[in-house]
Parts: C-alpha cells; sequence; structure tokens
C-alpha cells in the first residue's frame, strides 16, 4: 500500500536504526507485541534504565527457563512471579526468541 | 511499507549524503498520524508508532514543551523528590522524528478528519490519537472549583499544585490536622490517595509529629487497603485515619474561606489546617466536546485497537478511555498506547490488527525503604479486556523489611524506565 520512501524518509530510517534501536520494519511478531509490555519495567528493548534487571541479548533457552521459574515459584521474586504466571509455554518462549535477538 | 531489510541495507551507503538534506514536508502519500497529549499515552504511541513503522507521519500535539509526571508527585510532598526530578522533556521526540506542535487542540472535526488548534492552524490526519487524560468535575462538590483550587489544592495534575500543597505542609503548625478528601470509582490512580496520606505521614514524622491526617473517602475500600492499613500502624502510628463514605467520608461541600468541609448532608463538618481535596474527574474536556464520551464521562472504544465507538478513526487511550479491567494509569496509559500504535499501523497497512496484551503494576512508596506493589496481566476475553486468571494480585501480605525494601527500590526502577519509555 504504501510503498514511496522519500529522501527524508531513508535519513530517518538510518537514525532510527543506528542510534535508537528500533527493530527493522515489517510485521508486527506476537513476541515483539508481547515484550513490549515488559518493557515499562526494564526499559525499551529491555535496557533498563533503573533498578530493575536489563532483560535483552540473553539466549532465549535462558530466559525461557527463568521465566517458568517465575512463573511455578522455584525462583525468588518480589513481582515478576505475579507476572510470569498469566503467559503459558508457547508464549514465554515467543517472548525469549524475541528478547534474545535484541543487541 | 517502507522498506524491507534488504533495501535498507542497500540505502546504507547513501545515508551520510542524505543526511545533510534539509527537512521535507511529509507527502500525502505518507499516511499521517497525528496524538493529542504528550502524557504516559500520547507520548508512548508516537514513540511505539514509529518504532513499528519507518515511513508514516506522526505529528504530537501538547501544549507543554516539558511534562511533569504525577507518578513521583507524592514522593515530592515527601521530601523524597525536588519537582525537577519529576520532570520529562520528550527527549524521544527528536530521536524517533515526531514532529511536536506545542499547541493546544480546540476542535476535533472525524468528518473532514482535521484538527484545529488554538494558534489558527488546522492539522490532517488519516488517524488520530487522542490521549488528553483527565479533567475535573467541578460541580461535583459545592464550593468547589478551579479558582478554589488555588487555595485549596487538587494536586491530582502535578505541577505548580503539587508545590502549592507541598508549601501548605510546609507551613502548617506542629498539631495540625491534613485532610485529604478521595472521590468514588473510577479516578486515576486508585492507591495514588494512600501512597500520598503516607508520604505525608512520612514528612510530617519527622517535621510535625503532632499532626492527624484525615482521609475523607467516598468509598467503602481501596487498593492494597490490608497492605497500606498495616504498614500505617507500624510506621505512622495513630497518625492516619480512614472513614469510609457510609460513616461520613463522602465530601460535599467545602468552605474554602473556612477551610471546613461537610459530609452527609451538613451533618458533619471538618476543619483542616491543610485540605487536599481530590475533585472527581471525568476524560479531557476534549473528548467531551469531541463527542467522544458516552454518559459516563468516559470515552468507550474497541478493546482490541482502542478505535473509538461513536467516531471512526479515532482512537482514545489512557485516563480518557474504558479499557475493560484496567486502572487508570501511567502503566496502562503506556501499555494501552502500544497496543494502540500497532493496530493503527495494521490498519493503515490493511492488515489484522495484532492481538493485544497488557500489564499493569502500581508501586506505592509508604517510607523511603517500604514500597508496595499490585500487578496484573490482562488479555482479550469475549471482546473485553480482561485480567488474566491465576496471575497478578498485592505484594505478600507477611513480606518482612526486606522484601518492602526492594520493592521501594523497584518503584524508583519502574519510574526510570516507565518515563525512558516513554518520553526518551
Ligand atoms: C498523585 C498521583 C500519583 C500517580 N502515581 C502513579 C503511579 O505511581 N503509577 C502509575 O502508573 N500512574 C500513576 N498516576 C496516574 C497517571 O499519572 C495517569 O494515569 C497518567 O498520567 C495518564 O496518562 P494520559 O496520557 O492518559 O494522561 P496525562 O498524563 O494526563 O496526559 C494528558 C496530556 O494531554 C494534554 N492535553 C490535554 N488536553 C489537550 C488538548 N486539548 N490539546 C493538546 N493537548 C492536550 C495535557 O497537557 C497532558 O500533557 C498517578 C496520578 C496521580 C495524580
Ligand atoms: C512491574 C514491573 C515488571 C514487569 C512489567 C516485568 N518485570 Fe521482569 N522483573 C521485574 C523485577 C522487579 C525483577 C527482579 C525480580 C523480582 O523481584 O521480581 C524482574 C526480573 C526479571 C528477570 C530476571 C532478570 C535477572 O537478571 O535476574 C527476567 C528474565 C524478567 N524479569 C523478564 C520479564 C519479562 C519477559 C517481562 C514481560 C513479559 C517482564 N519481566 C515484566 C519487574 C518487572
Amino acid at each position: 500500500m504504501h510503498s514511496r520512501s522519500s529522501p527524508f524518509r531513508l535519513t530517518v530510517l538510518l537514525l532510527i536504526c543506528t542510534s535508537a534501536g528500533a527493530q527493522e520494519t515489517g510485521e508486527i511478531l506476537r513476541g515483539q507485541i508481547l515484550a513490549s509490555t515488559c518493557f515499562s519495567c526494564h526499559g525499551t528493548d529491555g535496557k533498563s534504565a533503573g533498578s530493575i534487571p536489563a532483560i535483552y541479548g540473553i539466549p532465549a533457552d535462558s530466559l525461557r527457563r527463568t521465566l517458568q521459574e517465575f512463573r511455578d515459584g522455584r525462583r525468588p521474586a518480589t513481582v515478576m512471579d505475579r507476572h510470569a504466571k498469566a503467559y503459558s509455554d508457547e508464549e514465554i518462549a515467543s517472548i525469549a526468541a524475541y528478547l534474545s535477538r535484541i543487541k | 511499507m517502507t522498506l524491507n531489510r534488504r533495501q535498507f541495507i542497500g540505502y546504507l551507503g547513501a545515508g551520510a549524503a542524505l543526511s545533510a538534506l534539509p527537512r521535507l514536508h511529509l507527502s500525502a502519500a505518507n499516511p499521517q498520524v497525528v496524538v493529542i497529549g504528550g502524557g504516559f499515552g500520547g507520548a508512548t504511541c508516537a514513540k511505539y508508532l514509529r518504532r513499528y513503522d519507518n515511513g508514516v507521519g506522526i505529528t504530537v500535539i501538547e501544549p507543554n514543551t516539558d511534562y511533569i509526571t504525577c507518578p513521583g508527585s507524592n514522593w515530592v510532598l515527601g521530601g523524597l523528590r525536588t519537582m525537577d526530578r519529576i520532570t520529562q522533556r520528550y527527549a524521544g521526540f527528536k530521536t524517533y522524528d515526531v514532529k511536536h506542535i506545542a499547541a493546544r487542540v480546540e476542535r476535533i472535526d472525524s468528518a473532514l478528519q482535521s484538527v484545529d488548534l488554538d494558534n489558527g492552524d488546522t492539522v490532517k490526519y488519516d488517524r488520530l490519537v487522542v490521549a488528553p487524560g483527565i479533567d475535573f468535575k467541578w460541580d461535583s462538590i459545592e464550593g468547589y472549583d478551579a479558582q478554589a483550587a488555588e487555595q485549596i489544592p487538587h494536586a491530582y495534575k502535578a505541577g505548580p499544585q503539587t508545590e502549592l500543597l507541598r508549601k501548605q505542609l510546609m507551613d502548617m503548625p506542629d498539631g495540625g490536622t491534613v485532610i485529604l478528601s478521595v472521590p468514588g470509582d473510577p479516578f486515576r490512580c486508585p492507591p495514588g490517595p494512600y501512597e500520598r496520606a503516607s508520604m505525608i505521614a512520612y514528612y510530617l514524622k519527622s517535621h510535625k509529629p503532632k499532626s492527624k491526617i484525615l482521609i475523607l473517602d467516598a468509598k467503602e475500600k481501596f487498593s492494597k487497603q490490608g497492605l497500606f492499613q498495616a504498614a500505617w500502624k507500624e510506621l505512622y502510628p495513630g497518625m492516619i485515619d480512614w472513614v469510609p463514605g457510609t460513616q461520613g467520608g463522602k465530601v460535599e461541600r467545602i468552605d474554602v474561606a473556612k477551610r471546613t468541609v461537610f459530609t452527609q448532608e451538613g451533618l458533619t463538618s471538618h476543619r483542616g489546617d491543610v485540605i487536599n481535596l481530590i475533585c472527581p474527574h471525568h476524560a479531557g474536556t476534549l473528548a467531551q466536546s469531541a463527542g467522544l464520551t458516552d454518559a459516563s464521562g468516559w470515552c468507550p472504544i474497541d478493546q482490541k485497537s482502542f478505535e473509538s465507538t461513536l467516531h471512526p478513526k479515532v482512537h482514545v487511550i489512557g485516563d480518557a478511555c474504558v479499557a475493560g479491567a484496567m486502572p487508570k494509569s501511567g502503566h496502562s496509559a503506556n501499555n494501552q498506547a502500544k497496543m494502540c500504535a500497532a493496530a493503527i499501523i495494521a490498519l493503515l497497512r490493511e492488515e489484522e490488527v495484532p492481538i493485544p496484551s497488557h500489564v499493569n503494576t502500581c508501586y506505592s512508596l509508604l517510607a523511603p525503604d517500604y514500597g508496595i506493589s499490585v500487578a496484573a496481566v490482562y488479555h482479550l476475553k469475549d471482546g473485553k479486556i480482561a485480567a488474566v486468571e491465576g496471575s497478578g494480585g498485592v505484594s505478600p501480605a507477611d513480606a518482612d523489611a526486606q522484601f518492602r525494601k526492594r520493592e521501594a527500590l523497584y518503584a524508583e526502577g519502574w519510574y526510570a524506565s516507565i518515563t525512558a519509555d516513554s518520553f526518551n
């Protein structure tokens, strides 16, 4: 539908991809939607701005295990247990896959 | 839309030369999304629209050039933060190529798909996002209006009102009474008034220990009530009294000159040395004048796309909308903004609107090293935003001091991350 790109747009694109770390444009993935809800606490792209741990670039397997441990009460938490309980294994896998790819 | 990855890499080499070009006006070919309001809802929506698409034109219309957050404003009352540390400066608009027009929208014409500004300009849109927050129902408490608020602060929009309340607390003599009047549901930030009472108590305990706080509440119960009341007993014994609506808590009238509030049809009155009257509110007046509200005073929306059920191509997010079970909070507004951004991009591309997912967590600080939280995750169930069963809830009642201290630390971490996620 909108395939045109003005030179201005290209500049913007470069700017964003280099400085702001936006994801590439394209289909909006399920993992991306779910992970965006984590960013309010863990920072945009999981790059925390404060005392809550950063969660980007961690291998997907390890992230998945951590989230399952929070969910099943096997990992000490103040709040992550209450959050993790909301997600199925499939949802956890898609979140972990997405977050693991952020550099 | 715009470029795929291979095209993008192909263009990389041209970047340096192109970046020297002057800013071009967006052509009609690029769809235009206009966002009204630069709060947690509006600012986040603009940023995430860009994160989801590089081609769309994004304009935020917000009269202020910086934004003082309500979250953290209770910490200012407690003396834990300065106003400067709750002021956000919209750094993200530049990073994400969002055009900011510092003006107020006076009118929305949804037939012409345009908005009129107070500077005389008109701006066209393909999709409009309305995020004006709240305005007060001045007629709901007799004797209280915008002018009265200059003396009796509501402090429920952060800024000069926060500073006024802080100053009144500092000027109050030891042994004085602070009255906090709380409205019925729904109102923004359900635990806000009780975090405020805690922060005021924290200040009074070390500076004016003989003083009292009287909470007059229109409701029968409140958010995180068990945790708040247990903490008050422990941290501020005998200092805070809470009166529910049926026992005379509902303030109906105020005599500003006498600093007195009346409840129970005038049968009961209370004089306060400082009165904080949190006036009932409704969706921002622009939403009302644009015909986006229903009889409740709030905006009904499609729960998946946040598109108004009353006007097509107009989306409403944040405090102004009715988002199922979600409370009115900065966290909710930030989350709704992301889902709305994804929905708008999908609609502009004529693709399916992604299935939304939401989170809200309200942290409250009861003392610098004492934090509690209420959390929930929401999904779409039978067309409504509903909490996911078996998840969420409040901090444990039996947690130890170490746990409360960690949550206090995370409350600050939440503030740092969500403000960066929304405004930077
Ligand atoms: C004391 C207090 C403590 C709080 N603490 C928390 C907390 O700890 N956590 C939490 O999640 N939430 C908290 N909140 C709630 C939070 O502040 C709100 O829910 C949040 O600000 C809602 O975001 P919004 O974008 O809908 O509206 P707002 O943030 O109010 O933003 C609306 C913006 O729209 C602009 N605007 C309005 N009309 C127009 C117009 N006609 N044209 C152009 N611009 C316009 C305004 O200038 C404003 O900047 C607290 C609130 C209070 C009062
Ligand atoms: C309300 C804020 C909040 C939200 C929302 C949130 N988290 Fe967390 N997260 C925390 C806190 C706080 C911790 C530290 C553990 C604790 O005390 O619960 C944490 C810990 C983690 C950890 C462990 C990090 C480490 O290094 O130990 C992971 C992984 C994680 N979160 C992933 C997520 C994902 C994925 C989401 C979204 C689905 C999410 N979080 C949403 C607050 C949050």
